[in-house]
């Protein structure tokens, strides 16, 4: 019953109502199309982290990040590969050396990371392949192929077949060069990436750097699921000692962060907006209080007890809010089911979102319990909303208030 | 049977610092079925007489007893309670929840008191039918003219089977014909129900139509006439 006059109490002023239930609609769509934008920006990032830059896991001799030495590779190699190869959770593995250098070409020169790989192998863990926009990968160049990014290529002004001049510090500490040929030009979402990242073929890398037999400096590991991550670390830690293990969070602690923090930050923008809601939850409540003031009297002369008149209250602005709530949250996920289909294009800013390795076209996404929570919140909202209105409904006098002209 | 039992009845006002004695040393009962009358001019003490019976308002000192319960010094929790269960009201203004049609305004009374929706429906239709809305029980207040609502007023008051009904005005807002329709219906649900009747009123059809008349001056009874 309670529930049932607290939604026709609603509707007594009907513009009333639906102006603070388009306020509340608007806020709640605004919110979760924020959220959605953002856990798609997430996405995206941590796909193109995952499928093209780090991997899911790497494996590196102990010190080989922190002092960045070129002797610093991992010996036995087929004793690790057998581990990988017994691990069902493991579906491909690459295995690289990796030098930096200086990169020349008939116009100018940058210091570049260049990668050796076996592009066989390499093409089961990362999708770079399927980024190259001009040549292809490692295919059309007989000798010392190399493949690099479309920023580098504008920047040191490469085509395909251009000559390009490697020079680095060998395995026995000697300066030496390369000369290599573009075989294809790529481009992902992360405009830093393709200017420093070069690829070549790791046999051609080896010979160049004196580096031996059956040393590389890096295995990336590719899992079927991004869950087992924890799982297939801890195993591998456990049986590679004397060498170090690092999951992507562990490589890359910005996009850490962002993966597990951005909800979070999604959620104070969410409280601020509801914030900002509450108050004008409380006004509406308030007139309508005081437009009953006789009324009130009267259910309380008759014997309304005053556990029965706040609940009715509270009823009254629960109900607007989560209808209001309910209303910008269909709209909302429509927007968002769209958007997930069609993208969100931002190309107009392409450059900017590129520098940090986002994409410029957002699909938006969002999960079930983020949505739960934001219903949680108006729930929360609307019953704090309903304490002021109420205790003034609470101390009224039913003689007193039955005199009032409603 | 007697239902209220009033004893040296006294109320106090504080007005600007001088004490108002709205009423001063009333003593009264009223026995189950009376049909009563309680008149006086403005400022009389009639109304604070009433709000006092009715458990509105505290007695500064005396005692007002409703079927064994001293009221007058029951806590607000139990007092909310004895007024549902045992106390009608019929307002001047009506006072009908205008959300509700007139069925669920006579239902609301026995949704407070927990009463089973069978017992709901038939008492609703039994009062309906007895103040003669039975075919108005959809329609909402504004729908319905100021007698309408006055009679599904009285229904309500009686949906509780309370002890007694008091009226304050009844009949203030009402035109000649629905005046006396409605005392018409209030007197004989009187008889039927056998339910006490307490009015508070200027207007002389009901004084006529009372059976006891008792008049109020100074906060004090200067005559108590049966009929």
């Amino acid at each position: 019953m309670l529930i049932s006059i607290a939604w026709k109490n609603i509707w007594r002023n009907r513009s009333r109502s639906i102006i603070i239930m388009l306020a509340i609609t608007l806020g709640i769509y605004g919110g979760l199309f924020i959220l959605a934008f953002m856990q798609g920006m997430v996405k995206q990032r941590l796909s193109t982290a995952l499928n093209t830059e780090i991997s899911y896991i790497q494996i590196h001799h102990p010190e080989y990040l922190e002092n960045d030495d070129f002797n610093c590779y991992i010996n036995n190699v087929n004793m690790v590969e057998g581990l990988l190869q017994d691990d069902s959770l493991i579906t491909a593995y690459s295995k690289r050396i990796i030098v930096n250098s200086m990169a020349s070409s008939a116009e100018t020169g940058t210091g570049v990371k260049v990668t050796g790989v076996d592009p066989e192998t390499e093409i089961t863990v990362t999708n770079l392949h399927e980024k190259v926009v001009d040549g292809a990968y490692f295919e059309g160049v007989k000798r010392n192929p190399a493949v690099v990014g479309q920023k580098l290529a504008e920047k040191m002004n490469l085509k395909v077949r251009s000559k390009i001049v490697i020079q680095f510090q060998d395995a026995n500490g000697e300066l030496t060069a390369g000369a290599f040929r573009v075989a294809g030009i790529y481009k992902t979402t992360n405009t830093a990436f393709d200017e420093f990242n070069v690829f070549v073929d790791i046999d051609d890398l080896r010979r160049l750097t004196s580096l031996g037999e059956g040393r590389v400096h890096e295995i990336a590991l590719r899992l079927n699921k991004i869950e087992n991550v924890p799982e297939v670390r801890t195993n591998l830690g456990d049986r590679l000692e004397d060498m170090e293990v690092l999951t992507w969070k562990e490589r890359d602690m910005m996009l850490g962060w962002m993966s597990e923090s951005m909800n979070q930050y999604m959620y104070v923008i969410m409280f601020i907006i509801l914030l900002a809601l509450f108050f004008g939850i409380i006004n509406t409540m308030l007139m309508a209080i005081l437009e009953r003031v006789k009324e009130l009297g009267m259910l309380m002369a008759v014997g309304m007890n005053k556990l029965r008149i706040f609940l009715m209250i509270m009823l009254e602005t629960v109900l607007l809010s989560l209808t209001g709530a309910v209303l910008g949250i269909i709209v909302g996920l429509i927007t968002i089911a769209y958007f997930e289909k069609a993208g969100l294009d931002l190309s107009l800013w392409a450059e900017g979102y590129e520098a940090y390795g986002f994409d410029a076209v957002i699909y938006t996404t969002i999960d079930t319990n983020s949505v739960i929570m934001i219903v949680i919140l108006v729930l929360i909202t609307g019953l704090i909303a309903s304490i002021f209105p109420s205790r003034k409904a609470l101390k009224l006098k039913p003689v007193e208030a039955l005199r009032t002209d409603n | 049977m007697r239902v209220i039992e009033i004893k040296n009845l006294h109320k106090v006002y504080d007005g600007a610092g001088v004490p108002v004695h709205a009423v001063n040393g009333i003593d009264l009962s009223f026995e189950q079925g009376e049909f009563a009358a309680i008149v006086g001019p403005s400022g009389s003490g009639k109304t604070t007489l009433l709000n006092m019976v009715g458990g509105l308002d505290q007695p500064t000192e005396g005692e007002i007893i409703v079927d064994g319960t001293d009221i007058g010094h029951l806590k607000s929790r139990e007092m909310i309670n004895f007024r549902l269960n045992n106390i009608g009201f019929v307002f001047q203004a009506y006072n009908l929840i205008p959300v509700l049609t007139a069925k669920e305004n006579v239902e609301f009374i026995m949704h407070l008191q927990g009463r089973s929706k069978h017992d709901r429906n038939q008492r609703t239709k039994e009062l309906l039918a007895a103040v003669g809305l039975d075919d108005r029980m959809n329609s909402r207040p504004n729908k319905l003219s100021g007698g309408q609502q006055q009679r599904v007023a009285v229904a309500r008051a009686l949906a509780s089977k309370p002890k007694f009904v008091l009226a304050d005005e009844p009949t203030a807002n009402l035109d000649t014909k629905s005046t006396e329709n409605l005392l018409d219906i209030m007197e004989k649900l009187n008889k039927d129900e056998n339910i006490t009747f307490i009015f508070s009123t200027h207007d002389a059809r009901v004084v006529a139509k009372a059976r006891r008349v008792i008049t109020i001056e100074d906060g004090k009874v200067v005559s108590d006439k049966i009929k």
